[in-house]
């Protein structure tokens, strides 16, 4: 992979980028860009907007106002430098359908209007079934894998895009020990590869051992910038208010144990 | 040729293009879709045959297809918009556009040969007495060629959109970050959907239309986990409902349309009960045999 490393456009930006539902803002005046090479979390408390932001530079939801530009360019020029990876509820899992087949979904952005998958695309999608460890699952129908198996699916789709850029929404939510290693290595490994990658986080404790940077985000952007500069108590206190004391993270924490007791 | 022959002939076309696109509706989770719209196409044919004063098959068919992008519209629209839920505005908008039809038939077309009464129970017995003509020549009955048009019409939409239509069944939301059309394959399904109605119902109504479009895809879904081998097997699914649907009538002298829906719910029924993967005997066997092991190893 090449880096363009004479115009420095960032990956991702967003101007004054406003969403609202049912005119109810859900994310406000956001201006921010995403720099390269980097894992960036985003973080904040419940409703904060995390996904919405997620969507929007994805431009599945409608924009209020603000504008999203991906290398400098409207997202409808360049939705194939982006891969998506959407919250696993978002989805069907009891589909007909098989992982490999949903890896090579991966791949449409890629076909013409009724051009089929071809073998290389099938040989791109084996391989990245094998880079999170699936490969022996490629033919089991989707239902039949554990919650941390799915996810690792979803990120194999996501790797089969072969893009610069990775939006990923709660990759880690309710996957076991074993899927979170294996999704830790796999963002070191597209970091170093030169790609950014946006996670939406729930998991503080780890966003300094996991993240470079940090957007810290609660209806407006609170604080985005390095780990150890942005990852204070004061602007944690900041984005979650009052709300970020020991019964919150408990409460945090039951409701992990809950995620993953129903996988 | 036998006028058995041609019934279950055509009775296959209906279940195989009524398979084809009711597969996607049914992993859509939009299974009652196809009920809906069939009954809300009635204003649209009516109004088609008011305009051309015939019952040519064309206009009916742009007429259905225009109301049933109409219902599929108003649906979304009243779930956006009106704040209610899917089924809520379903309900509301294919009732209110079924009543407007049955209003114009009565008011504007009380005289000639189009009631609902045949809407709702065509007769399949029936389709084999309208013949096409090629001058003098006898072509068959004329729902055998509309039915074989449809047919091939959805074969060819479901091969060409076929990655289209299934990831925007199963995952809109990549569908719209590669760059596909989610909206547009909606209504494009929904339009297919409302023409397959149409070019049913006239031959065995729209009951059997509701049945043929939901009951065969379901089983296929509980008999494989692949896509393709679930349309495949709906559509010889109908196949096999529309010849023994046409036995079990001639046996009981009874409505081949109704039999035919009947034998679609009895291979349903087995597919529940026997299925390999989903059948309720076969799970249940394979309890049996994991607690014996369990106890096995207990002792």
């Amino acid at each position: 992979m090449t880096l363009t490393s004479s115009a420095p456009v960032a990956p991702i930006e967003v101007h004054d980028l406003t969403v609202a539902y049912h005119h109810r803002p859900v994310l406000w005046d956001v201006d921010a860009a995403f720099p390269e090479s980097k894992l960036i979390a985003v973080v904040g408390p419940n409703g904060a907007g995390k996904s919405t932001l997620i969507k929007a530079i994805m431009g599945l939801v409608p924009l209020a106002s603000g504008e999203v530009r991906v290398f400098g360019k409207p997202v409808n020029e360049t939705r194939r430098l982006v891969a998506y990876v959407p919250q696993r509820e978002s989805v069907d899992w009891d589909f007909p359908t098989t992982a490999l087949d949903v890896v090579l979904m991966g791949r449409y952005g890629h076909l013409s209007l009724f051009g089929r998958p071809r073998k290389r695309d099938r040989e791109i999608a084996r391989q990245s079934l094998e880079k999170v460890g699936m490969q022996d699952f490629a033919h089991r129908q989707i239902s039949q894998l554990s919650g941390g198996q799915q996810q690792r699916v979803f990120l194999a789709r996501a790797l089969a895009q072969q893009t610069r850029v990775y939006l990923m929404d709660e990759p880690f939510a309710g996957v076991d020990a074993a899927t979170e290693k294996a999704i830790v290595a796999l963002l070191q490994e597209l970091r170093a590869e030169g790609c950014t990658v946006v996670v939406v986080h729930h998991d503080l404790q780890s966003v300094p051992e996991y993240f470079d940077s940090v957007m810290l985000l609660n209806l407006r952007l609170v604080a985005f910038g390095d780990v150890e500069s942005t990852f204070t108590p004061e602007n944690l206190h900041k984005t979650y208010g009052g709300r970020l004391n020991l019964l919150t993270e408990v409460g945090e924490k039951l409701r992990r144990q809950e995620w993953n007791a129903r996988q | 040729m036998s006028d058995g022959f041609w019934i279950v002939l055509i009775g296959a076309l209906v279940a195989g293009s009524c398979a084809l696109v009711g597969c996607f509706l049914v992993l859509r989770r939009q299974a009652l879709m196809g009920d809906a719209i069939s009954h809300a196409v009635l204003p649209g044919i009516v109004i088609a045959f008011l305009i051309t004063h015939s019952r040519n098959t064309l206009p009916m068919l742009i007429g259905a297809g225009a109301l049933g992008l109409f219902t599929a519209f108003l649906t979304s629209a009243l779930e956006r918009h009106g704040r209610l839920q899917a089924d809520a505005s379903l309900g509301v908008t294919f009732t209110w556009l079924f009543a407007l039809g049955v209003i114009l038939v009565s008011a504007f077309t009380g005289h000639v040969d189009l009631d609902a009464e045949c809407v709702l129970y065509g007769e399949i017995e029936y389709a084999p007495l309208y013949r096409a003509f090629w001058g003098e020549i006898d072509l068959g009955p004329r729902a055998f060629w509309v039915l074989l048009g449809v047919t091939l019409a959805n074969v060819l939409f479901v091969t060409l959109g076929y990655k289209q239509l299934k990831l925007c069944a199963f995952d809109p939301g990549l569908a719209a970050a590669v760059g596909i059309n989610a909206a547009l394959w909606h209504y494009l399904l929904m339009a297919f959907v409302s023409i397959t109605t149409v070019g049913a119902f006239e031959s065995v109504g729209a009951i059997l239309v509701v049945a043929l479009l939901i009951v065969p895809p379901n089983t296929a879904y509980l008999l494989t986990d692949r896509l393709w081998a679930m349309l495949t097997l709906s559509v010889i699914l109908g196949a096999l409902s529309s010849a023994g649907g046409y036995l079990l009538a001639s046996a009981l002298d009874s409505s081949t349309s109704a039999a035919i829906a009947v034998v679609s719910g009895m291979l349903f029924i087995l597919a529940a009960l026997f299925s390999p993967a989903h059948g309720a005997v076969p799970r249940y066997l394979r309890r049996r045999r994991l607690l014996a092991s369990a106890e096995a190893l207990a002792d």
